[in-house]
């Protein structure tokens, strides 16, 4: 059997562009195959998506829908939009929801809606929300995010945030740990920013 | 002998010595046998305008229409062969449908041209096919851009403000050439387009003709549809209205 | 290019699962049983998922309702999703189940939406063809044993007459007068029965009073209910959706309770 890959992921809309971010442990079992997984991976060059469930299963549809969307702009003369990403990626995880596992959050910039975030869960659904997260590590931040989500954050609220949640689901979660990756997606393009070691936010620790 | 230019236009797979391929020409000329289809981009939209012409007087009032819906957003009319243009017309929404399904929104009108051309254009490689003998105009108005292209039987695409395919296409062309249509609604379009199909239909030649016109555009929400009763009424009546004062303005220079 | 490829079909063998030419039978790997367990067998099973679906005809047109919330086993996941879709003047469709099976089948309606008004003739989905429609689509794909994992109600007007039908993934359909799905059919069903005996000819204000109140009620029953949710109605003026609508609760009785009682 592939590696399931239990995890946290997470994105946020703000004006201008989206912060995702993830945490970077790959598990086998309760045997970490990569302690540091890049699991925020690049469809187009302002469409990123977010993976969790099985690794083999999310890295064959993030390539599929790479090659189909890469072709799109050729043929088409222009970059896709997000919701068209998103669109893809679920087309391919709804016809194949009985053989694969895989929960995706598609988030990126477009010249036509601006910062998009998608959420594509297990059953193959999509629908558009101003954020979203998913993995495992996501059932302990719901008190978290919708206590400490606002509408229209700027960019550099987004990025703590973000960063917060993973540290704080990293903590709970033994199918998420290591390190945090976040991403900034702009018109400008992609800012990528890793936090090690003592970088985590940190929180209560003592129970 | 004479032989050269001759039995070169069995084929549509076949160059003639001249570089010419012959059945793509006459499949251009059955367009022009046809009624006018004249389409005329605005300021805020696109207005189709047809002459369909009524060979006998038992056809059912408003039979064999020659403006189509391809999606919501996307209209087309056409001069040429009737059952060609609905042939084409069921590919282009195929198109328009199975782009839907792909990426859960509409089309692209650029795109769905291009890809109608290409199967236009696939009919005119192959010795077991006919090319369509159908110049169809197509129409979109999306994020307030208004869009207006023609495809040729050779499966050529241009864009277009103003274009014009069938009998008359010379004199339509040089009638919407006088129009400054950049500065205009189609509000204000659709009477001219009215009055270009009266002006360039051939009373002599043929009798009996059916009006047909449409739009898309801001006030139409983006969805192509024929204009509704009252706005053809009242572009019919300018039309017919500008002919007879044109008749006796001439009379008068007589 | 389809059309020109020439299909030259072979003639069907006068019969199906039997023994080659000079071969045995092998009761043990007939090829019956070992195609139906390989290929066709799919499990399928809902993810994210609604809750009931509320109807009730009144006098000159039809209500329904639904929640926005979709479920994700007992995790309230995503609290602004709709589950009613309009399908045309006419015609509102209510979902329960998966979400993601909704969604597939409201774009295929909708593509054979647009197909009916490209032709512009006049004719398009009625609530009965709708509804008849969505029975066999149902039921064959619960033939496939890959079954849509959703109870639809369609609701609609036709020919000046209230329409109101239910569909299960089993294909299992019926016309009612009032009409629910899921946890409501144990909660609302029963009051929108009762109330409709008492009184045969609602009024549009009388049925959605009813209707709301059912929402309110299923809010405080159904565990995995929303108190945000739409309704839809339609009459001769035509169908619309009303919406999202956050009643108030009340929770008075808690200070009557001391102890267990």
């Amino acid at each position: 059997m592939a590696l399931p890959k239990w995890t946290t992921i997470a994105a946020v809309e703000f004006d201008g562009g989206v912060v995702i971010g993830a945490d970077s442990r790959t598990t086998s079992g309760a045997y970490i195959a990569n302690r540091v997984t890049d699991k925020l991976t690049k469809v187009t060059d302002k469409i990123y998506c977010c993976r969790s469930g099985s690794a083999a299963d999310t890295q064959a549809v993030a390539d599929i829908v790479k090659y189909q969307l890469n072709f799109y702009e050729m043929e088409m003369g222009e970059e896709p939009l997000v919701h068209t990403a998103a669109h893809t990626f679920r087309e391919l995880c709804y016809d194949h929801r009985d053989n694969i596992s895989a929960g995706i959050i598609v988030a990126g910039w477009d010249k036509k809606e601006g910062g998009q975030v998608f959420a594509v869960p297990l059953g193959g659904m999509v629908v558009r929300q101003p954020f979203a997260i998913g993995g495992s590590g996501s059932t302990y931040l719901y008190g978290y995010v919708d206590s400490q989500f606002k509408p229209k954050m700027s960019k550099e609220e987004c990025l703590p945030f973000v960063a917060n949640a993973l540290s704080l689901a990293i903590n709970r979660d033994g199918s998420s740990g290591g390190i945090i990756r976040l991403a900034a997606i702009t018109k400008d393009g992609v800012e990528r920013i890793t936090l090690t070691g003592n970088q985590l936010p940190k929180f209560y620790e003592d129970h | 002998m004479s032989s050269i230019g001759t039995g070169y236009d069995l084929s549509a797979s076949q160059f003639s010595p001249d570089g010419r391929v012959f059945q793509v020409e006459y499949a251009q000329k059955a367009v022009e046998n046809s009624g006018t289809a004249i389409g005329i981009r605005g300021k805020d939209g696109v207005v189709f305008g047809v002459e369909k012409l009524v060979t006998s007087k038992l056809y059912e009032a408003g039979a064999n229409k020659r403006i189509f819906n391809i999606d919501r957003h996307l209209g087309a009319a056409t001069a040429g062969l009737l059952a060609d243009s609905r042939h084409m017309v069921e590919r282009a929404r195929e198109e328009a449908s199975n782009y839907r399904s792909n990426y859960g929104s509409d089309i692209p009108i650029r795109h769905l041209v291009e890809r109608v051309s290409m199967y236009v254009h696939a009919h005119t490689l192959y010795s077991s096919l006919r090319p369509f003998g159908v110049g169809m105009i197509v129409s979109s108005y999306v994020d307030n851009k208004p869009e207006l292209y023609l495809i040729d039987p050779s499966g050529v695409s241009w864009g277009y403000n103003g274009c014009a395919a069938g009998k008359a296409k010379q004199n339509a062309k040089t009638e919407i050439e006088k129009l400054k249509m950049k500065d205009m609604t189609i509000r204000e379009l659709v009477k001219e387009v009215a009055k270009i199909i009266y002006v360039v239909h051939d009373e002599v030649k043929d009798k009996a003709f059916e009006l047909e016109l449409s739009w898309v555009g801001e006030i139409t929400g983006g969805k192509h549809q024929l204009v509704p009763k009252d706005v053809f009424i009242e572009a019919e009546k300018y039309a017919k209205d500008s002919l007879e004062e044109s008749d006796d303005s001439e009379e008068e220079e007589i | 290019m389809e059309a020109f490829d020439s299909v030259h079909a072979r003639p069907a063998p006068f019969w199906r699962n039997g023994p080659q030419p000079g071969g045995l039978y092998n009761f043990s790997n007939n090829s019956t049983t070992s195609r139906n367990t390989s290929e066709s067998q799919r499990s399928a099973y809902p993810v994210v998922t609604g809750t009931s679906v509320l109807g009730l005809k009144f006098n000159g047109g039809v209500i329904i309702a639904a929640d926005m919330l979709g479920s994700y086993g007992s995790l309230a996941r995503f609290r602004n999703i709709s589950r009613l879709n309009r399908v045309n003047d006419s015609t509102v469709i209510g979902c329960g189940g998966d979400y993601a099976d909704y969604q597939f089948l409201k774009s295929v309606i909708e593509q054979r939406v647009i197909d009916e008004e490209c032709l512009d003739d006049g004719f398009g989905f009625t609530p009965k063809s709708m509804f008849s429609w969505l029975t066999r689509v149902l039921y064959n794909r619960r033939s496939k044993f890959n079954p849509l994992w959703n109870v639809y109600v369609v609701a609609g007007l036709q020919d000046e007459e209230p329409f109101l039908g239910y569909i299960d993934k089993i294909g299992v359909a019926y016309e009612s007068p009032s009409i629910s799905s899921g946890f409501g059919s144990h909660i609302a069903l029963p009051i929108l029965r009762e109330e409709m005996e008492k009184n045969p000819n609602m009024n549009e204000k009388d049925a959605t009073e009813l209707i709301q109140r059912c929402m309110k009620l299923l809010y405080y029953r159904d565990a995995r209910s929303l108190n945000k949710y739409q309704y839809a109605v339609i009459t001769k003026a035509g169908a619309k959706i009303h919406g999202p609508i956050v009643p108030e609760s009340n929770w008075e009785i808690a200070h009557l309770i001391q102890g267990y009682e």
